[in-house]
């Protein structure tokens, strides 16, 4: 076990690392994070292990290694054959032999396992060709995937902890305080704030003891960026904490991680240990007489605790709910101590700002928010996974060409950005430019980076209820406005979707929905309307369809719509009749069927199972 | 101490107060619920809102909880702090419309009706019982339990506690009634919903007979705070 006690035996070992890594070795990348988990990956390591014989790993001829997601998930279980780079989708385990035979020993590439460009059905053998990987711009996720995060060595390979050496050595704390304030990073959890300041905030406040703060509470529903890296590349997000703790004066650190991301957890246990055994971490760190340590504090699960306040509540033991600011963390945080909190993308961007200089960082992005930003796109959009993108990217650009657009035949109709404090912005939007500032204008926020598309068939009053059920839930109650406010909002909501709703309700909805947002506690609160809010901005002839005309146009809302059968259409095939789980389909073989719509449950399955497209919606 | 100006008067306060404190020393009445003067604020009604000055425009804050800054410039009747309690306060009449101190705290307000339906109740979940208990008895019988509009206010698992000492207090802070003593017999009480199997006639920190206070022949007795 190496302890490096300077620098220069950090480089030395990294030189000897980087003197047995053979470029021209045949290795199977495997992505082994919780999605392609799920898909079976581990199996499919499994077969490829038995299908090597013995073959694979360091003592063999062929390296297998586990990476964490290279962001596209919907493909998974994914395999990358180097050094061809050739990237393998919807890998199954009994692929595995054809991988290693023909791929491996004749060099063959397997067509039924490539990905198939759903515009033109072109196949694409390369990896980096993938018009999902071409158009990003890989920054803080460029490693994910790419190596295996539970070696310490192959992040040293990649230039790993040379930040904080040069953190450490070369730079006093205003020093790096600076260059995180010139590279105009601004927070990744989602309000945005700029880095640098906050830092300096924290650095003068004068105490015997300070904390530092990974917020890696992630809740957003169908957002994982932050699970995607803790998985694919811990040790970006522990350097980043070693240098912040260094520029803020720091004395201990905590990671605030969800007990709901288990692999997540592993991997970053790991990466702690690894960084302690080697002296990256604990007493002396590097030699520099400059100590500290990290532990990770686990979450029970509760949206709230993503909320700085309502997180060191819950790290001191006490209940996850927020206090009011002032005094702000940075004075009185953890235990009344001065705390900083940055969200996992932050952290895992300084180590980049201070290898690369603030100039590489603010080469891309707008004038007030520098760097990438990290989506998850979900939803209606053909290639589903997690992206990094320039900010200033459009949304257009982002939804069609990285996110290859909506599936099927189906109109584009808006986007929710920002998870469910975030806002839903429609078509005629499309060519805004995606940062903080412009965002926030359109009624949504840059969030976390959930990122949720909707086509023609989703109901924005749906939608909208959706989100406020969700937080209606994840409420802790404290404040009024959030406790009973997001309650009457979603009765409301729901009410609407019922067809029960009364013309008088738009107003209920935007009398109550700014008193939420801005006599909220908290930022749960006060971003908790916003669906509502932005939906009502720009979809408020939907709300008018359903309570004035009593009619759901996407035809979603069980209690607005009707189905019958189209006399033109029908067969009598009798398949609908069989289907339907309440009998409410009567007709004679070969003769045309009809729905009685008082025992109708809207249920939609004569629709899924008719074959001749036979069943209409009013 | 501190100058600020609150409404165009101009105030000169402690360090550490808070807007509310200062307002209220100084003759300006802002609506409150979830204070107490005994208890640390709280922040939850969001009744005591006001309107402070800043560079960026006017920033809505809990005069409960935001302390005294020197220069600040704070407004306490706008248009929109005016609506921001119109709707706390229908929100409130919606839960608990029926007691008196919600009626007085809405026409306060010039509420007198709610468009809004909640389940209905006479907590209003101001939390001043759990502080009282927790802040001047030192017990913490009670805590918030759930989230969100499922919160309550309940002992551990909403069994009876043995830690409560059945001194009232909760019962005196109380301001819409929610909370109320029961004569079981003349030796054992029992508070709300919680009922306590502990026979015991006095409160264990101030050794005052209940006997001597309460009127042993009712069967029912309400405290009013």
């Amino acid at each position: 076990m190496k302890q490096l006690a300077s620098p220069k035996e950090l480089e030395a070992w990294r030189q000897e690392i980087l003197a047995g890594v053979d470029p021209e070795r045949p290795c199977l990348r495997v992505c082994d994070g919780t999605g392609c988990r799920a898909l079976g990956s581990q199996e499919l390591l499994g077969k490829l292990h038995e299908a090597l014989n013995g073959d694979g790993g360091e003592n063999g001829k062929v390296d297998v290694v586990a990476t964490g997601c290279p962001g596209v998930w919907e493909q998974g279980p994914l395999v990358s054959v180097d050094p061809q780079q050739i990237a393998y989708m919807r890998v199954s385990p009994d692929d595995a032999e054809a991988i290693v035979n023909e791929t491996l020993g004749t060099g063959e590439v397997i067509d039924k396992l490539l990905y198939k460009d759903p515009s033109n059905g072109e196949q694409i053998v390369k990896e980096p060709d993938l018009p999902f990987s071409s158009l990003q711009t890989r920054r803080v996720t460029a490693l994910s995937g790419q190596i295996d995060p539970c070696r310490i060595e192959a992040y040293l390979a990649h230039g790993g902890y040379a930040a904080l050496a040069r953190a450490l050595y070369d730079m006093d704390p205003e020093g790096i305080i600076d260059e995180v304030t010139r590279s105009g990073l601004r927070g990744r959890g989602g309000a945005g704030f700029p880095t640098g300041v906050k830092w300096k905030f924290c650095r003068q406040s004068q105490s015997d003891e300070k904390y530092i703060i990974c917020n890696a509470d992630e809740g957003d529903p169908g957002a994982f960026m932050d699970r995607s890296l803790l998985e694919a590349n811990p040790h970006s997000i522990v350097e980043g904490m070693i240098i912040g703790a260094r520029a803020m004066g720091a004395t201990a650190g905590f990671i605030y991680a969800r007990s709901e991301y288990p692999l997540a957890v592993e991997h970053l246990n790991l990466a702690l240990a690894q960084a302690r055994e080697h002296g990256l971490l604990g007493e002396n760190i590097l030699g520099s007489g400059f100590n500290l340590d990290i532990d990770i504090r686990l979450g029970a699960g509760a949206f709230v605790c993503g909320e700085e306040t309502a997180l060191m509540a819950s790290i001191e033991g006490r209940p996850g709910e927020p206090r009011p600011r002032p005094p702000f963390p940075a004075q009185s945080g953890l235990w009344g101590k001065p705390t900083n909190i940055n969200n996992v993308k932050s952290w895992s961007s300084i180590p980049l700002i201070i290898a690369n200089g603030p100039e590489w960082f603010a080469e891309v992005g707008t004038e007030k928010s520098k760097g990438t930003a990290i989506f998850s796109m979900v939803g209606k959009i053909n290639n589903t996974g997690l992206v990094e993108v320039p900010m200033g990217i459009t949304l257009r650009e982002l939804i069609f060409d990285v996110g290859g657009g909506v599936p099927g035949d189906k109109e584009f109709k808006a986007v929710q950005i920002g998870g469910p404090s975030g806002g839903c912005i429609p078509a005629d939007h499309l060519d805004a430019e995606i940062d903080y500032d412009s965002l926030s204008k359109l009624g949504a926020i840059m969030g976390s980076g959930g990122l949720v598309v909707t086509d023609e068939d989703t109901c924005m009053v749906d939608l909208a209820r959706y989100f406020m059920n969700f937080v209606q839930e994840e409420s802790c109650g404290q404040c009024l406005p959030c406790r009973w406010g997001t309650r009457v909002l979603l009765d409301i909501l729901t009410r609407i979707c019922d067809g029960e709703g009364e013309p008088e309700d738009i107003g209920r909805l935007e009398e109550l929905a700014p008193m939420v947002k801005v006599s909220s506690l908290c930022g749960l609160g006060q971003t908790a309307p916003n669906p509502v809010l932005s939906t009502l901005r720009y979809f408020r002839d939907e709300y008018e369809a359903h309570v004035i005309e009593k009619r759901c146009p996407a035809g979603i809302c069980r209690g607005l719509i009707t189905y019958e059968i189209d006399e033109e259409v029908c067969t009598g095939c009798m398949v609908c009749a069989r289907n339907c789980p309440v009998d409410a389909i009567s007709g004679e073989k070969q003769e045309v069927h009809h729905i009685d719509t008082d025992v109708c449950t809207r249920c939609g399955m004569c629709m899924q199972v008719c074959k001749f497209d036979g069943i209409r919606v009013y | 101490m501190i100058a600020l100006t609150i409404d165009g008067k101009e105030i000169e306060v402690e360090t550490g107060r808070t807007l509310l404190e200062a307002a209220r020393e100084n003759g300006i009445h802002i609506p409150t619920l979830c204070y107490h003067e005994a208890l640390k604020p709280y922040g939850g009604c969001r009744m005591c809102v006001v309107e402070l000055e800043t560079p960026r425009g006017p920033r809505v804050v809990a005069s409960c909880t935001y302390p005294v800054e020197d220069g600040a410039v704070v407004h306490t009747e706008t248009d929109q702090i005016g609506q921001l309690r119109k709707v706390a306060a229908q929100l409130l009449m919606a839960r608990a419309g029926h007691t008196p101190f919600i009626q007085e705290l809405a026409a306060s307000v010039g509420v007198d009706s709610t468009p809004y339906t909640l389940p209905t109740d006479s907590c209003v979940l101001c939390s001043r019982c759990v502080r009282a208990c927790q802040e001047i008895v030192g017990i913490g019988a009670i805590s918030m339990a759930n989230r969100g509009s499922d919160r309550v206010v309940a002992p551990p698992f909403s069994i009876s506690s043995a830690d409560c000492i059945e001194c009232a207090t909760c019962v005196q802070v109380c301001p819409t009634d929610a909370i109320t003593l029961k004569l079981i017999t003349d030796r054992n009480r029992t508070v709300h919903v919680w009922p306590s199997e502990f026979a015991r006639g006095a409160c264990r920190l101030c050794e005052y007979h209940a006997d001597e206070w309460m009127d042993v022949g009712a069967q029912e007795q309400t405290v009013h705070g």
